[in-house]
């Protein structure tokens, strides 16, 4: 293990969030730009703190993926920022590259993101090189890979991904990103394409990393098990927007947008509260619809709750404030958010 | 292997081709794959039809409707490509195709694997709903034992190609008898439960090359619980309570509570390099 990793998070705490995301929207042309506009990521705020895990849930084509390309700087923002340790990270390749050493990418899939002609070592090394980072090659490969449970790393450096196992090669990957000593790692649905008893182990590593070397993670998943798993804070996405989020206990425990009660009771190990599926196809990113962009699909809505408390026409009608990237726990839910209730505006939180 | 009595490896292949989706149909994993994406899907559900039945396209486009229309589909959808659909309704079109010929016995290979936890949940329902209207019998195989628990009534655990433990689900998933299925109920955490909390559970190690099995108990190079005897021990599925059996020594010894002898939690740092791979 090299000494060089950031300092452990409590220093760094008063110094604000690593990475700020302020009003974020990309917005995608369909059909050549003659088609309607999908709104993708449509108006997100998001904070990550040094040595946090902050999950980002919800369910496929509600933005999440977008959310995180374009924290990446992989597709450019229609419009809002991204800011690393408060700076705008900028955009194009020149500008980008400091900024992509310092936050990593885990993919979903280790078969798919390794290339298969090329040895453990090689896969690793590529990163450092591109970097043109000092220092003897070998042992930070070498570090890189035992930092990933792949132990003893020497081992492993000539072996090619079809030899390893599906778990071996998601620690590759991570091995790859882990070289360039990054102080954060975005990843993408890390583990839903490994075999289940491995799962944990992955998990488990993720969870060493941000102990050991005061790493921040972002997972983007759409398993509510593995945010009560690892992470600190969780935050929903439905329809391109963040509609809860908080401390993970509070969010899980007591869920307040309806969307995330509804998600959560479908889990198959969760019994207290009543299986709500959600019919209909999913959302769609072109029509987003007016007032609540839950509504059409709102469970409290459909059963009158909503109108019993008065606010149906504002669930129909108004537009639901932001939620602010705030530790505290919000839903952006007229019904069950107090001030969301009675602030209504733009913004709600700190 | 007996199909309603009659075995299935001694059949001619004429015999078996007959037998297949009228008795016993498949849904594969992974729709987008399993459908051709040059083709209607409503074509390819009446291409079934019609390669067991003798009915016309009219009849046969009938049919397809009614199958559309009994996975939750619109019959409108019919003319639809596959890459038109989302995933949830290309898993629908896999059931419906499954469907089509009325069969028995329905086996899911991982149905769900690729979806959402909301679209799972239609899915599954939807399996539920067909095998109560329609009285099939459902095989539904997938690594997510929460799935298996909710869902079905027996559950049967694998490990290198033998089952190392079988029981009423609810049971099986609730107090494992063998330590390998202990480890997969703890892969997926129950989410409030603050055991899992921040502690993920995992089990060292990889699954085994089918070439070259361990000796004895297969499980034993993995297993956190693993005696002496284990690496020549004749593994066989031992009696463990009502209607229940489990390939462990500790069952058939008697002490099913050793099985949880070693307190939970992140394993296997050291993970071992996988047979087969070059020294």
């Amino acid at each position: 293990m090299t000494a060089t990793q950031p300092a452990p998070p409590a220093s760094q705490a008063a110094q604000g969030p690593i990475l700020e995301v302020r009003d974020l929207h990309v917005h995608f042309g369909t059909r050549r730009g003659r088609g309607p506009t999908a709104r993708a990521v449509d108006g997100v705020d998001l904070q990550i703190q040094p040595g946090e895990i902050v999950a980002l849930a919800g369910e496929s084509g509600c933005g999440k993926t977008s959310l995180a390309r374009a924290i990446l700087g992989l597709v450019e923002p229609t419009s809002g920022e991204v800011l690393y340790r408060g700076e705008p990270i900028g955009r194009g390749t020149r500008a980008l590259k400091p900024y992509r050493r310092e936050v990593q990418l885990v993919l979903q899939d280790p078969t798919g993101a390794l290339n298969p002609r090329q040895s453990v070592y090689e896969s690793v090394a590529e990163g450092l090189r591109i970097h043109g980072v000092k220092g003897d090659e070998e042992t930070l490969v070498a570090d890189a890979l035992a930092r990933s449970g792949l132990r003893p790393p020497r081992r492993f450096f000539l072996a090619y991904p079809h030899e390893l196992s599906g778990g071996q090669r998601q620690r590759v990957v991570i091995a790859g990103a882990l070289a360039l000593e990054p102080s954060m790692l975005v990843a993408d649905e890390p583990v839903s394409s490994l075999d289940a008893s491995v799962r944990g182990e992955i998990l488990a590593l993720l969870l060493g990393l941000v102990r050991d070397l005061g790493l921040s993670i972002l997972v983007v998943t759409h398993d509510l098990g593995l945010a009560w798993n690892i992470a600190d804070r969780l935050a929903v996405m439905y329809l391109g927007r963040i509609v809860e989020q908080g401390p993970t206990e509070a969010v899980l425990a007591n869920p307040r947008h309806p969307y995330t009660r509804a998600l959560l009771s479908v889990v198959p190990e969760v019994h207290h509260l009543e299986t709500q599926i959600l019919s209909g196809e999913p959302p769609d990113p072109t029509r987003v619809p007016d007032g609540c962009r839950f509504h059409p699909r709102c469970p409290a809505l459909a059963s009158g709750e909503a109108a019993l408390a008065g606010i149906e026409h504002r669930c129909r009608n108004e537009p639901v404030p932001i939620l602010r990237g705030v530790a505290e726990h919000h839903a952006a839910c007229f019904l069950t958010d107090e001030s969301v209730k009675k602030e209504g505006g733009s913004r709600v939180g700190r | 292997m007996l199909l309603e009595g009659e075995d299935v490896l001694t059949m001619r292949p004429g015999r078996l081709r007959a037998v297949r989706w009228t008795e016993a149909a498949v849904v594969f994993q992974g729709a987008m794959h399993a459908l051709n994406p040059v083709r209607r899907v409503g074509d390819q559900i009446a291409e079934a039809i019609q390669l067991h039945d003798k009915v016309g396209d009219r009849q046969a486009a009938t049919r397809v409707a009614e199958l559309l229309e009994q996975v939750g589909l619109p019959a409108r959808r019919a003319p639809s490509y596959p890459h038109e659909l989302s995933g949830g309704q290309r898993q629908r079109v896999m059931i419906a195709m499954a469907l089509a010929c009325s069969p028995r016995l329905l086996i899911a290979d991982e149905p769900t694997t690729a979806l959402d936890v909301m679209v799972q949940a239609q899915v599954l329902t939807l399996l539920e709903e067909l095998r109560r209207e329609l009285g099939l019998a459902l095989l539904l195989i997938t690594h997510d034992l929460s799935v298996l628990a909710s869902t079905c009534e027996r559950i049967a655990v694998m490990y290198a190609g033998r089952i190392v433990e079988e029981g009423p689900a609810a049971t099986v998933f609730e107090a494992p008898a063998h330590p390998y299925t202990r480890a997969l109920a703890e892969a997926f955490p129950t989410i409030g439960d603050t055991a899992s909390r921040r502690n993920p559970h995992g089990l060292g190690g990889d699954p085994p090359d089918p070439r070259d099995l361990p000796s004895g108990c297969e499980f034993h190079p993995r297993c956190p619980v693993s005696i002496a005897v284990c690496p020549t021990l004749d593994a066989e599925l031992w009696p463990a309570g009502e209607g229940r059996r489990a390939a462990c020594v500790h069952v058939r010894d008697g002490h099913p509570e050793l099985v949880y002898q070693v307190p939970p939690g992140p394993m296997g740092e050291d993970a071992p390099v996988h047979k087969g791979m070059a020294p």
